[in-house]
């Protein structure tokens, strides 16, 4: 396979500049209750139906750590190939916003429960490594909803201390592609482990992205502005191409590029300063006093290391091994956990490459259509194996098939039953055709005799009257074969 | 360490307290005395030892991951100054 080259550059009028940049990823720790207090973390409750008076920080109360929230952690450290802390400490990191009742965020600074690791991306110009800087755990503050009032802000603590891990990495991302990769990469790990849903609409996954520029080959990074909050990969991409390009306009006027925080405005499509957050690095860290330091014996560590599942990048190792599949495949069929779990039932009981090759072209085009999960298929996988196995076979078509598979996805029946049923089992009788070709033949005389004179052309019409004749049942190579044979004579 | 005016004012800003300009001055003038008094700690040499995070000999308490909280709405938005039905009310704060 050719590869291609790395091609993404903001074109100014001096040169081309690189695009450098550095994703903070919030997500959502999948646990039963919040990360200091047992309240419920269920998402679309009642506003402030699931707030205890830990969340909503009242005098008193002193929080205690959710140990799943910690083994989630600890997982997903894993699955990153991170080091892993056993001594980390929590720490208050503060501002005032009427969505943080605290008025400080239980957070971890310097002393973080995950440290460095990596995460490979499949790229078209080949495989690149992103490293982790850091995994912590930290409270989600609450929601702020501004449109319901004219003069006022509606707060709904329900989200209030549900358990967070923020994901550093670092800057090794260059474009809004890699930022795909790595997000969709990140996601995938993430729902593997079950340590979070990755469901992008409901906010479990965000992110804070760093953007700067720098001339091509420059060995230093230039000034990066921090865009807050951006909750869709679509955006995320939009917010850094608009960010690199006004980057590249102040420096090729000659101006500063200030360092700071800005919000994208996902109507306008532009990103702007957030004034309000002028003094928003100014947090005054300090050890959470409420909260001795998280420490973890190593045997627990090496326990939830022996019972992660097997990950997407050993599984498409595996899937290519033992499956016979290229990378390509490969890649999408283990990119959600589901997938594979359905490509492997099907495999099991069907041809291998061809299971890969209809699924990945009519079943997936069928639920995107649909805008269904592979878990919501209408078709099962074991009725998906046999329509497989039919092709392979021979029993039908492939252009029978795509109808057979039509009427599985209408009535969800095996694919036997609507072949007998329908009598669309494919003509391979040597003999039947022989004779249906005979009948062609001998009524078309006149292009039997252009054939022979050196029309050849004239195969492929003989071809769609067998088809016709048939009802697109006949065997096409079964067909090839004897037409040939009959015209020759 | 010392502090100036405009620290003070800043510090001030960020725990959202307002501070009298008229006691600027006198503020400045204690937290500087206080800090020079604690500041005498720095004389002891305190390389080999190792931060001292509480003084009881205990490790951090877990808890099982149940829901055991929530569902207490009245209760909670009982105290806030503004609220409704549903939520706390607030002045507008929007970007």
């Amino acid at each position: 396979m050719s590869k291609e080259k790395f091609d993404y550059f903001i074109k100014g009028e001096k040169g081309k500049y690189e695009v450098v940049i550095g994703l903070e990823v919030h997500a959502q720790v999948s646990s039963k209750s919040k990360l200091f207090s047992g309240s419920s973390t269920k998402f679309g409750a009642d506003p402030n139906n699931q707030v205890s008076l830990i969340d909503s920080a009242f005098p008193g109360m002193l929080p205690v750590i959710n140990e799943e929230c910690v083994k989630q952690a600890v997982r997903t450290g894993l699955g990153l190939n991170a080091k892993i802390n056993n001594y980390s400490v929590f720490d208050r990191k503060n501002y005032f916003y009427a969505d943080l009742p605290q008025g400080y965020q239980i957070s971890q600074y310097k002393n973080p429960i995950v440290g460095e690791g990596k995460v490979l991306l499949d790229m078209p110009y080949g495989s690149k490594e992103i490293g982790i800087e850091r995994l912590h755990l930290e409270q989600d503050a609450g929601k702020s909803i501004h449109d319901m009032d004219p003069s006022n802000t509606y707060v709904d603590l329900n989200r209030s201390g549900i358990a967070l891990m923020e994901i550093v990495s670092k800057p090794d991302l260059r474009s809004p592609d890699e930022v795909n990769a790595y997000i969709k990469k990140l996601r995938s790990i993430m729902r593997y482990l079950g340590t979070c849903d990755g469901n992008m609409q409901e906010g479990s996954l965000r992110a804070d992205v760093n953007v700067s520029v720098r001339k091509e080959g420059d060995k230093n990074f230039g000034t990066r502005c921090e865009i807050k909050n951006v909750n869709s990969i679509k955006f995320m991409q939009m917010a850094i191409e608009y960010e690199a390009t006004r980057q590249v306009e102040l420096i090729e006027n000659g101006k500063e590029i200030d360092q700071e925080t800005r919000l994208f405005d996902t109507k306008k499509n532009e990103t702007r300063s957030m004034r309000s957050k002028e003094d928003a690095h100014d947090y005054r860290y300090f050890p959470d006093p409420d909260l001795l330091p998280l420490k973890l014996e190593q045997k627990l560590i090496d326990d939830l290391k022996i019972s992660l599942p097997e990950l997407p990048d050993k599984k498409k190792e595996r899937f290519i091994k033992e499956y016979g599949l290229n990378a390509y495949e490969a890649n999408i069929l283990v990119s959600e956990k589901e997938i594979s779990d359905y490509y492997e039932e099907v495999a099991k009981l069907s041809d291998k490459k061809l299971a890969a090759t209809w699924m990945m072209g009519d079943l997936f085009a069928m639920l995107n259509d649909k805008g269904l999960d592979i878990s919501k298929s209408p078709i099962s996988a074991k009725n998906f194996a046999e329509l497989v196995q039919s092709i392979k076979t021979g029993e039908i078509s492939g252009r029978i098939a795509k109808e057979v598979f039509e009427i599985m996805v209408e009535s969800g029946d095996n694919p036997k039953k609507i072949i007998e049923s329908k009598g669309m089992k494919q003509q391979s009788d040597p003999k039947e055709l022989e004779k249906m070709i005979n009948e062609i033949l001998s009524k078309n005389k006149d292009k039997v005799d252009q054939y022979k004179a050196g029309k050849e052309k004239l195969f492929g019409f003989f071809v769609g009257q067998v088809m016709k004749l048939s009802g697109g049942k006949a065997n096409p190579q079964l067909t090839n074969e004897i037409l040939k044979k009959l015209l020759k004579g | 360490m010392s502090l100036d005016k405009e620290k003070i004012k800043h510090v001030a800003k960020l725990a959202r307290i307002s501070v009298d300009e008229a006691k600027v001055n006198s503020l400045t003038k204690d937290l500087n005395s206080i800090f020079k008094f604690i500041e005498q700690l720095n004389e002891l040499n305190t390389d080999k030892v190792e931060p001292l995070t509480s003084i009881l000999n205990q490790s951090l308490r877990s808890r099982k991951d149940e829901i055991s909280d929530g569902k207490i709405r009245e209760k909670i938005l009982k105290n806030s100054p503004k609220e409704n039905e549903e939520f706390f009310v607030v002045p507008k704060v929007v970007e």
